[in-house]
């Protein structure tokens, strides 16, 4: 108080009164420009995680729906699309039977949308930014301008993707990959649009990466050391590194590709290309190995990037469900970090036929083999928590004990396509396409699951419903190995990954031709087992069961220092100070099995 | 509650936000001309055809002086406001933005003459490279001088009403300029000389 005031207490009053209305009016101004303000340009990182939650939910169940319309085709050649047939145009689809050139495009848009604009933008996007800031004890993220700014690129940019396919003869079709000459030469406007929308969306996966980092190194409570730190943040944290370093070179790929296509210059066209029985008149000169090496030196990571969050999802609903301190939690970050930097240096095993010599494949096989390590590490941890633990068979925990031995497949089938004389004959075929479809989708997709389940509760303060759970998950689990397990039959058999017939006219794919139908008909079943999910994300919202502010008896910040659903901008009431670990579950001599990160422990 | 350290130093990593922030970014661009520098190593070392044509080196050099004392007077103008003068701050700063100004008419002659030699994009490599890199750092520089433009003009009210944030952000936005600055370091030699 200042001395005027002590001088004039009668004045005091008046003074604050004034500054009362003034604050109120400022509420009011708020309030009046509400919705828009609230709900579509919110710099608050609370919505903007749901906004990037809705939005990436519904791009993967488009990109699903894209690879039923694929299957279909697999399972049964030239019958036309039932129920949507119609819908798929003309052009694509005469009489709602899919032509090649479409097939093509949907094998490029699904694998786009699944990874850019599904999967990353959930883990990283939703979660991420729903969760990091609650759990080191923020008010929100450190940039809520730019926080706003990159959802609304990533829109942008899932805008373009979208748009590509009425353009001019359709979308993309040179694979998610994108490979030169084909999609330069070759391909249609789409791939135009394609690269557009990278260009997007790596501006947005920048921004947020940006953020993320200053985030979790500068706005980490009292007493939130980095030891102390969930290992859901590390594994955001270890993240944001791959994205800010990895996504910048696959920019400037696509300028370069951009340029290639639009003002005709020829960075990854070879002189005297000839295509379509005529040699195409650019200037030549460039290298199409060019293309893979840049790309796959964002796409590498990037696997990382799909699945460093879901361990992260994994760690925090097991160290929860088991009612124990996770097994080696400083393996787990070391590991984490180790992955992250070793994860540059592995990119081109995936070019091991592209003839580029035996040192580099030395070299390449080394460092993948190297890499396993931390893998492994992670996977041993989360699987040696589990010892002689009370496990609850809750809904997230049942996707999180399924992540492991999914995870687990997806990992070690990866192995002989790291070593170069297996990939020989495993490469570009179904292998390929189930080894990684085990690591991203029974894997990441699963915890992705377990995560919604999870922090449920934390969003809207009511739990989803645990019998609608449970079928979704065995139903998921059944038909989700339906639909992978036997494209390691084909692909040990040699059938190739782009087939439009699957392999109906190869002698060497007669064999096992027939899991097709039913790898097919697993597909629509996985279809019809993600019902009951759909239907109890929109049920719970108004009818799930009301929970207290930490109903799995959590130890965390997220729910200890705060309610469900969190307060407005601001996240907590007064700043929580960490005195404990992120998993203080069962300490001996206490009465609660669980020790929340915000209470101090009297010493002895 | 507040976003803690926007403008304060927080104690254990000695920066504020907006410095962490900048550094990340600008260590991401690193690996973006990074990438770009790779593909012309790659491109020219690859192609045993490889054409490089001589460019105005004079015009090259002065837009070198030109980028060089831009940076200079872009600390002159950070330590000028630390010191609390802001008449001399925005005379630095104007100084600048015209150097920046003067380097993109340098850049516009040099395309101009090139355009009318009939050298494109897709004559050849080089000269797609030499279009890809110096139109990316051109833009750079124009994304710079819109930042500039804007923390002179609309941005200067932040003088009066957070005068340590307005430092903040003029040192920001001097880290930027320094890295656009060393882009064209070595660009220079790697397009012109070599």
């Amino acid at each position: 108080m200042s001395p005027i005031d002590e001088q004039h207490p009668e004045e005091a009053p008046e003074v604050s009164e004034e500054a009362h209305e003034h604050a109120h009016d400022e509420h009011h101004g708020e309030h009046e420009e509400s919705f828009i303000w609230k709900y579509v340009f919110s710099t608050d990182h609370k919505m903007i995680g749901i906004q990037y939650g809705i939005t990436s939910l519904l791009f993967l169940a488009f990109g699903f729906a894209l690879m039923l319309i694929m299957r279909w085709q697999l399972g049964n050649p030239g019958q036309p699309v039932p129920f949507i047939g119609g819908l798929l145009g003309q052009a694509n689809a005469p009489g709602g039977v899919v032509l090649p050139e479409f097939y093509n495009q949907l094998g490029a848009m699904h694998g786009t949308i699944m990874v850019f604009l599904g999967v990353v933008p959930l883990a990283v996007g939703a979660f991420g930014n729903y969760i990091v800031p609650l759990q080191i004890g923020a008010p929100d993220m450190a940039f809520p301008k730019l926080n706003m700014m990159s959802y609304w690129f990533y829109f942008l940019g899932g805008v373009v993707m979208l748009a590509s396919f009425v353009a001019p003869g359709g979308a993309a079709n040179s694979g998610w990959t994108s490979y030169p000459p084909l999609s330069v030469a070759v391909a249609t406007e789409g791939q135009t649009y394609w690269l557009i929308g990278m260009v997007f969306l790596i501006t947005s996966s920048l921004l947020g990466a940006v953020n993320f980092i200053t985030t979790i190194v500068q706005l980490r409570t009292k007493g939130m050391t980095w030891m102390r730190l969930p290992f859901f943040v590390w594994s955001q944290l270890v993240t944001a590194f791959l994205l800010l370093l990895a996504f910048p070179p696959l920019e400037a790929a696509a300028v370069f590709q951009l340029m290639d296509r639009v003002l005709g210059t020829s960075f990854f066209l070879p002189s005297g290309l000839i295509v379509s029985n005529q040699i195409l008149q650019v200037a030549g000169g460039g290298s199409a190995l060019l293309w893979q090496h840049l790309f796959w030196f964002l796409a590498h990571p990037e696997v990382y990037v799909l699945v460093l969050p879901a361990m992260g999802i994994i760690a925090e609903v097991i160290a929860n469900n088991t009612r124990k301190p996770l097994w080696g939690y400083k393996p787990l970050v070391y590991s984490t970090v180790f992955l992250g930097f070793m994860s540059f240096i592995v990119w081109a095993h995936h070019m091991f036929l592209t003839g580029m010599g035996t040192v580099m494949n030395a070299f390449f096989q080394t460092t993948t083999m190297i890499i396993s390590i931390p893998s492994v590490v992670i996977l041993t941890a989360l699987l040696l928590s589990l010892w002689g633990a009370s496990i609850r068979f809750n809904t997230p925990m049942l996707f999180a004990l399924a992540f492991l031995p999914m995870f687990g497949i997806g990992g070690l089938t990866g192995l002989p396509l790291g070593l170069a004389p297996a990939d020989i004959h495993l490469h570009d075929t179904y292998y390929v396409i189930a080894h990684f479809h085990y690591v991203v989708a029974p894997g990441t997709l699963f915890a992705l699951f377990a995560g919604i389940y999870y922090w449920y509760p934390k969003v809207t303060g009511r739990r989803m419903n645990e019998v609608l759970g449970k079928i979704h998950f065995f139903a998921s689990l059944v038909f989700i190995n339906g639909v992978f397990m036997p494209m390691f039959l084909q692909g040990l058999a040699g059938v190739s990954r782009r087939l439009y017939d699957g392999g109906a006219t190869y002698s060497h794919a007669q064999g096992v031709l027939e899991w097709n139908a039913f790898m097919s008909n697993s597909a629509f079943l996985l279809a019809l087992a993600q019902l009951p999910f759909i239907f109890n994300f929109f049920w719970s919202i108004k009818m799930g069961k009301v929970v207290d502010s930490n109903p799995w008896r959590a130890t965390t910040l997220e729910w200890v220092a705060t309610t469900s659903p969190p307060l407005g901008h601001g996240n907590f009431e007064t700043v929580p100070v960490v005195y404990n670990g992120p998993y203080e579950y069962s300490v001996p001599g206490r009465d609660d099995d669980y020790l929340p990160q915000n209470v101090a422990v009297q010493e002895g | 509650m507040e976003i803690p350290y926007t403008v304060e130093v927080r104690p254990d990593t000695g920066l504020y936000n907006a410095k962490m922030g900048i550094w990340l970014f600008l260590a991401s661009e690193v690996m973006l001309f990074g990438a770009l520098f790779s593909t012309y190593i790659i491109l020219r070392t690859g192609n045993p055809d490889w054409v490089q044509h001589s460019m105005n080196v004079p015009l090259a050099t002065l837009n070198t002086m030109i980028l060089i004392s831009s940076s200079v007077t872009v600390v002159m103008s950070w330590a000028s406001l630390r010191l609390k003068n802001f008449a001399r701050f925005r005379m630095y700063f104007t100084g600048t933005l015209l150097l920046a100004g003067g380097f993109m008419v340098v850049k516009a002659i040099e395309y101009n003459q090139e355009f009318s030699q009939g050298l494109f994009p897709w004559s050849d490599n080089y000269m797609g490279i030499y279009f890809a890199l110096t139109g990316l750092h051109g833009l750079h520089v124009v994304g710079g001088m819109v930042v500039i433009g804007y923390l002179l003009g609309p941005g200067a009210k932040m003088w009066r009403t957070a005068p340590e944030q307005y430092v903040n952000r003029i040192e920001c936005l001097g880290l930027y300029w320094h890295f656009v600055d060393l882009v064209w370091i070595f660009l220079f030699p790697s397009l012109y000389l070599l």
